[in-house]
């Protein structure tokens, strides 16, 4: 498989990143590279074989359903490029 | 040279516990090493007040002969750790100025245990790569020269931004390898998601053990494969590894893949005796093209156990050549999940954009570098509707069919695997990669089927290449069978001699 350049144009929106278009010829040109690598693994008869779910077998635990460590809003939005009275500002998303 | 930043970790240790050393004297002497090997760039942030305030500790702890296990040991951290208040940023732009307020499980056992922290370590960004070249912060270079290289001329390179001309350590955990080598830190945190502990040891010439999935918890590390991601260390020799993994595992309730289970006493195992052990030797390793001066050295490992008493018997592990095209399809998937976070609203970089998708998409432009951009875009497109069985689905049960080859092997009786750990000594900075990213995935190629396995495994320097570099064999154990792996190790070690490392040039 491969993928074209409305493709590539798909794939970074749906990453959100953001691709300049004289950009997507050589995107599409590494993209391809790597499928063209894991085509291979067409050759492999997987039928009958269970997708791995977990590398180490091992239960999961339950816990308490409790706060256990809470560093306070100030320190949550702390990192934040924007922030305001304890909430993260965003651009407007509701006209 | 200092001839305190020349100790081994168990040495150090040892020195401080019988007061022949302060730990801040030993500190000064790693935080004077760090200055002075500025250009190598294998520490992104320094933190000498830190250290020193922490040494300080250390000796009153010392002295009221409270020390814990580490006490006073100065270690470098990848930046891809949280600790708290202090640079992390997995050396991504899209991290920019952040500063965790909590530490991670893995460094917060380290100071539990006394250890000092000199700073934070170069690294890929987000782990993706293996030279150290995808960095935000720039490449790192490794102490070794290259071959016949002029002393002027590699200092000459030093000073540039791009280190053309110059040994890259590996990566992606090359700040740590390179800073290990370089006798800038006594041992350093690395991260393990496809090699990226094992082949900057080879590389460099010093001990790293990624152990196995599990083992030591994942809280407070960047993501960027969570299935395959494991935190280990790199140190100059096998014992110093044991001391530094017994303090980094451990059950941790905040990171529900851990396991509880009790951590062994490593060291303990260094030393034990390999007699009667069986060790596989894989006939898939035997790669086309493999250099010969590999071959060599493998053989040379098989030798070394024999004679220690190990048994050694030929095994077949037919899936191991899917495992490379089967992690560049998972660890991508993993990482365009884990990564979706980085949106420039709760912490680091923010680029305004027309609307609140439009800033999204600007902020993860120029927030991520060329490589993780693909990777986050190949993840994206292997997870899309229509596409998931025939990538994602398949490649996870490729995965099972891996880790059923390890457990044939074990099941007949095999204790550890003997292989390479990689397929060539160290290259030229910006050699691989740059018109095929493919050239640079298949430095992993000994490497990725263990992260893919879950399985625990140990590249240590066992001999060196035509021109002098440095060259790894790689144990990989049953799950949690790290003692057996060090016990090995130790005997490799012990008649190949340690890599003789470069004395400072830089």
């Amino acid at each position: 498989m491969s993928v074209d350049q409305s493709t590539v144009r798909r794939i970074a929106h749906l990453a959100r990143i953001a691709v300049r278009e004289e950009e997507v010829p050589h995107l599409q040109r590494e993209l391809n590279a790597m499928l063209a690598f894991v085509e291979d693994l067409n050759a492999v008869d997987v039928s009958g074989v269970e997708p791995m779910t977990s590398v180490i077998p091992m239960q999961m635990e339950w816990r308490a359903d409790a706060i256990t460590d809470h560093a306070g809003t100030a320190a949550v939005v702390g990192n934040a490029p924007v922030s305001e009275d304890g909430f993260f500002v965003v651009p407007k998303v509701i006209e | 040279m200092s001839e305190l930043t020349h100790l081994t970790l168990a040495d150090a240790r040892d020195a401080l516990r019988a007061k022949k050393i302060s730990a801040v004297e030993l500190t000064r002497a790693h935080i004077e090493a760090v200055e002075k090997a500025r250009h190598l760039n294998a520490f992104v942030c320094e933190t000498p007040d830190k250290a020193l305030a922490m040494a300080n500790a250390s000796d009153a702890r010392i002295a009221k002969g409270e020390a814990g296990a580490l006490e006073g040991l100065p270690l470098g951290v990848k930046d891809l750790y949280a600790t708290e208040g202090v640079h992390t940023q997995a050396c991504s732009h899209i991290l920019d100025g952040f500063k965790p307020a909590y530490e991670s499980t893995v460094t917060s056992h380290l100071w539990r245990d006394g250890a000092v922290m000199l700073g934070k370590l170069n690294m890929d960004e987000f782990a993706m790569g293996s030279a150290n070249e995808t960095s935000y912060y720039g490449p790192v270079a490794s102490p070794w020269l290259p071959t016949g290289a002029d002393v002027g001329a590699a200092r000459a390179a030093l000073m540039t931004k791009d280190k053309i001309g110059l040994l890259t350590p590996g990566g992606s955990s090359g700040g740590s390898a390179s800073a290990v080598a370089a006798h800038l830190c006594l041992a350093a945190t690395a991260s393990d998601t496809g090699g990226s502990i094992r082949q900057p040891a080879a590389f460099t010439g010093t001990v790293g053990i990624k152990p196995t999935y599990g083992r030591c918890s994942r809280w407070g590390m960047v993501a960027f494969a969570s299935s395959l991601d494991q935190a280990g260390p790199i140190a100059r020799t096998t014992l110093d590894c044991a001391i530094m993994l017994r303090s980094m595992a451990g059950h941790d309730a905040k990171d529900a893949t851990s396991v509880d289970a009790p951590v062994p006493d490593y060291e303990a195992a260094v030393g034990r005796s390999v007699k009667g052990l069986k060790i596989g030797i894989p006939k898939e390793y035997r790669i086309e093209g493999m250099p010969a001066e590999i071959e060599a050295l493998w053989l040379k490992g098989v030798d070394c156990l024999r004679n220690a008493g190990a048994e050694i018997v030929d095994i077949s592990l037919p899936h191991t050549r899917y495992a490379l095209p089967a992690y560049y399809i998972v660890a991508p998937a993993e990482a365009s999940s884990n990564l979706a976070r980085y949106d420039g609203v709760r912490y680091g970089l923010r680029v305004p954009g027309r609307d609140i998708s439009d800033m999204y998409e600007q902020t993860r432009r120029a927030g991520f570098g060329a490589e993780v951009r693909r990777r986050v875009m190949i993840g994206t497109y292997v997870l899309s509707a229509g596409y998931y069985d025939a990538y994602y689905v398949r490649a996870q049960k490729i995965r099972t069919l891996i880790r059923q080859d390890f457990e044939t092997a074990y099941a007949n009786g095999v204790d550890a695997i003997l292989t390479p750990a990689t397929p060539s000594p160290a290259f030229g900075i910006g050699e691989k990669g740059s018109s095929d990213p493919v050239e640079m995935y298949l430095n992993d190629v000994f490497t990725v089927t263990v992260n893919m396995a879950g399985l625990p495994g140990i590249a240590l320097p066992a001999g060196v290449s035509r021109e002098g570099l440095p060259l790894g064999l790689q144990l990989i154990g049953r799950p949690f069978g790290e003692e057996t792996l060090f016990s090995l190790a130790n005997v490799i070690e012990q008649s190949a001699g340690r890599a003789s490392l470069p004395l400072a040039w830089w």
